[in-house]
């Protein structure tokens, strides 16, 4: 059985300036509900994994740095 | 595949709104009792109230509006159909509870002379009680969590629970889906507040989480009670709501409503009497649809805007607070635009409407032990407040469940076997993703099972839903992440199985939309006035038979019984 990887349009946009996760921040992946975002070990900022978004904004609204933007998922817009 | 053995007296699953609050009431009534509180998100912002609430959907106020009235109320809404008892024990605890949280910190609206500002929304009574600074309950009820001792889990899906050799509960097992660990927490008395049953449809979108529930909230509670042989009731009482088109969250009418916003077709004419969710609303909303007459909108434009602004402020950071930013993208401003709604996928809720675990009015399950409490169970239209207040019962009453009592005795078994079945999609070394076969599920849920019922569809969702089962053996999750949404992908299943079945098995029409079967186009009091329970029986399957509507404590008038079938408005009022 064989599977492809899909690709998707990010909905959590992610400052990378003002992101702060390389000091230990991880207020955001601590909050959100489904669990979709996570450490990006190549830039040691944070993204979003999974498509599966919630648009309900604590990830946005706890950051300290006001670092990230929710989008409304693309398939709502 | 490491395993944490954790014991504790009273394990509450679910730290949304009922949960929390199940927790604080066991320790401080209790405060010796180990209580632990587990959610698979995280408990600061987990639940339907991550972002707060913008109203209460219930308050019985002195003054506005009594027990008696509400029960009644609340009778009528569900067709009779309710066990009055439990309305009850929320409705003479609804003040109380308010004026607990007030003290707490949360916000309700209060007029000029300090008293709580309710508002008009349902058919007949007033029990609505803004809350336009309801954004940070959450912390709130956090900073009680603390002070009262309660140990907080995050991150743990729950997957089954553990029944004891003498049939009362023995605790519940869970998946760590950072670690990926296997949690065996052994407990002698379990709450279950894992909210609705908000994935089992696709919403029109497409998008998975695009849902009005929470999506964490995927049924785990409904397929684990239905799993430790507990009772469910009222499944065929589906969950289907008015929404903003695509947002797919709530516009709000309780929010406008009192404001001087509503509900109207294509052409401007207001077509229901009153904005209250109901099956017999919510079938009008569907006939204006499919009668030509869509689409249908929340009218708001006619208001000042200075009114149109307060109501953005509610709105907008409050409850759903990307609803600003979704109508910004459509440029719909409320001022000049109508806003777009449509009917949303079906779910399960006993919050919103009555498809919950059966619990009495001690939030007691038909397993000892075994406490339900909030949208998971059925307690018809309890809302937040009333997901607080069973918890707070539930809590109490596990707290004298578990004096003198030792953990109970269990097979072993029935953690290997569980372990086998939860790390499966893991150890396969290939397969269909979890969300492809999610995708799939909802939408035939979609197909075969949103309203009208029809009977031969439903049969053929049932063969789907079968071979769909069947695909499970080939489920392949790549990372614990990726397992807790194969976990729930079983719970969806299960939960669209049920759903199928009990719909299946009351051969009437009742609650508006609802349940509404074409085959059976009448109530059928004669043969259908009573609860329809769904267990697992014998043979592993599921199993439906009825249960009495208790005696009521607040008899109806005749001439009240049917008032919430009297919806659609007698000649359409030009707006
Ligand atoms: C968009 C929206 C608007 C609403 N508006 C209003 C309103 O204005 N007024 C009103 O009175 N009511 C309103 N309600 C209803 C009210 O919010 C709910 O009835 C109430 O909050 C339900 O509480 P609960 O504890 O049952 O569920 P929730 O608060 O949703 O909590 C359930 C918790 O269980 C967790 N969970 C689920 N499965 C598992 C598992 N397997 N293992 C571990 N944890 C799990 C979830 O992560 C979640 O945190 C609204 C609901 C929604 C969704
Ligand atoms: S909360 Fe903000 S600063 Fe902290 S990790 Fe997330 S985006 Fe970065
Ligand atoms: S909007 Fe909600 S679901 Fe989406 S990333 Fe932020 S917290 Fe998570």
């Amino acid at each position: 059985m064989t599977t492809y990887e899909t690709r998707g349009l990010v909905n959590i946009i992610v400052d990378p300036g003002k992101c702060i996760a390389e000091k230990g921040c991880r207020v955001c992946i601590d909050v959100c509900p489904t669990d979709i975002l996570i450490l990006d070990l190549g830039n040691g900022k944070v993204r979003m994994a999974y498509d599966e978004c919630w648009y309900c904004l604590p990830c946005q609204h706890d950051c300290p740095t006001q670092a990230i933007r929710v989008e409304i998922p693309y398939l709502l817009r | 595949m490491k395993t944490r053995n954790i014991e504790v007296d009273v394990l509450v699953i679910g730290g949304g709104t009922a949960g929390p609050m199940a927790a604080i009431k066991a320790r401080q009534k209790s405060p010796q009792l180990k209580v632990l509180l587990l959610d698979k998100a995280n408990v600061k912002r987990a639940g339907a109230i991550a972002e707060g609430m913008d109203s209460v959907n219930n308050a019985i106020i002195p003054g506005y509006a009594t027990p008696e009235q509400y029960v009644k109320e609340i009778t009528i809404a569900n067709d009779g159909i309710v066990n009055q008892a439990a309305i009850n024990a929320y409705a003479i605890r609804s003040h109380d509870m308010i004026r607990e949280l007030d003290s707490w910190g949360v916000k309700f609206e209060k007029d000029e002379t300090g008293e709580y500002a309710v508002k008009k929304v349902h058919h007949l009574g007033s029990y609505v009680l803004p809350m336009p600074e309801g954004y940070d309950i959450k912390k709130h009820i956090f900073k009680k969590l603390r002070k009262f001792g309660v140990e907080v889990s995050n991150r743990l899906i729950t997957t089954r629970l553990l029944v004891g050799r003498d049939g009362r509960i023995a605790g519940a097992m869970a998946l760590d889906s950072r670690s990926g660990e296997f949690v065996v927490i052994r407990a002698k008395a379990v709450v279950l507040c894992t909210g609705s049953a908000g994935r089992l449809g696709l919403p029109s979108s497409g998008y998975l989480f695009g849902t009005y529930e929470n999506p964490t909230n995927a049924g785990d509670g409904y397929s684990m009670a239905y799993h430790a042989g507990a009772e469910l009731s009222g499944i065929e009482c589906f969950q289907i709501n008015p929404l903003i088109k695509d947002y797919n969250g709530p516009a709000c009418a309780y929010v406008t409503g009192p404001f001087g916003g509503y509900t109207v077709n294509a052409r401007g004419e207001r077509f229901i009497k009153s904005d209250y969710w109901s099956g017999q609303m919510m079938l009008e909303f569907w006939r204006e649809l499919e009668g030509g007459n869509g689409p249908v909108y929340l009218k708001l434009d006619h208001l000042a805007g200075e009114t149109v602004s307060k109501i953005e402020n509610v709105l907008h950071v409050t409850e759903r607070p990307s609803r600003g930013l979704f109508h910004e993208g459509r440029g719909v401003n409320y001022r000049s635009d109508l806003v777009e709604m449509h009917i949303s996928e079906i779910g399960l809720c006993g919050g919103h409407s009555a498809s919950g675990v059966w619990v009495d009015e001690s939030a007691r399950t038909t397993v000892p032990g075994l406490y339900a409490a909030g949208d998971l169970c059925n307690v018809a239209h309890n809302y937040m407040l009333g997901a607080f207040v069973f918890g707070q019962i539930a809590g109490e009453d596990a707290v004298d469940y578990v004096v003198g009592k030792e953990q109970a005795q269990i097979d072993e078994e029935q953690i290997e076997s569980e372990r086998e079945r939860v790390f499966a999609p893991l150890l396969r070394a290939e397969g269909i993703p979890p969300t492809q076969i999610e995708y799939k599920l909802r939408r035939m849920v979609n197909d075969y099972l949103q309203p009208p019922k029809v009977t031969s569809k439903m049969e053929i969702g049932l063969q789907r839903f079968a071979a769909i089962g069947e695909d499970l053996k080939q489920m392949k999750a790549n990372n614990p992440h990726e397992l807790m949404r194969a976990m729930e992908v079983y719970a969806i299943l299960d939960c669209a199985e049920i759903a199928a079945i009990a719909s299946l098995y009351r051969t009437e029409s009742r609650w508006g939309l609802y349940h509404y079967r074409p085959d059976f186009e009448e109530r059928n009091d004669q043969d259908w006035f009573v609860f329809v329970e769904v267990k697992k029986g014998a043979d592993g399957r599921p199993q439906c038979f009825t249960r009495p509507v208790p005696p009521y404590i607040y008899p109806l008038d005749e001439n009240e019984r049917d008032a919430y079938s009297k919806m659609r408005v007698d000649t359409p009022l030009a707006a």
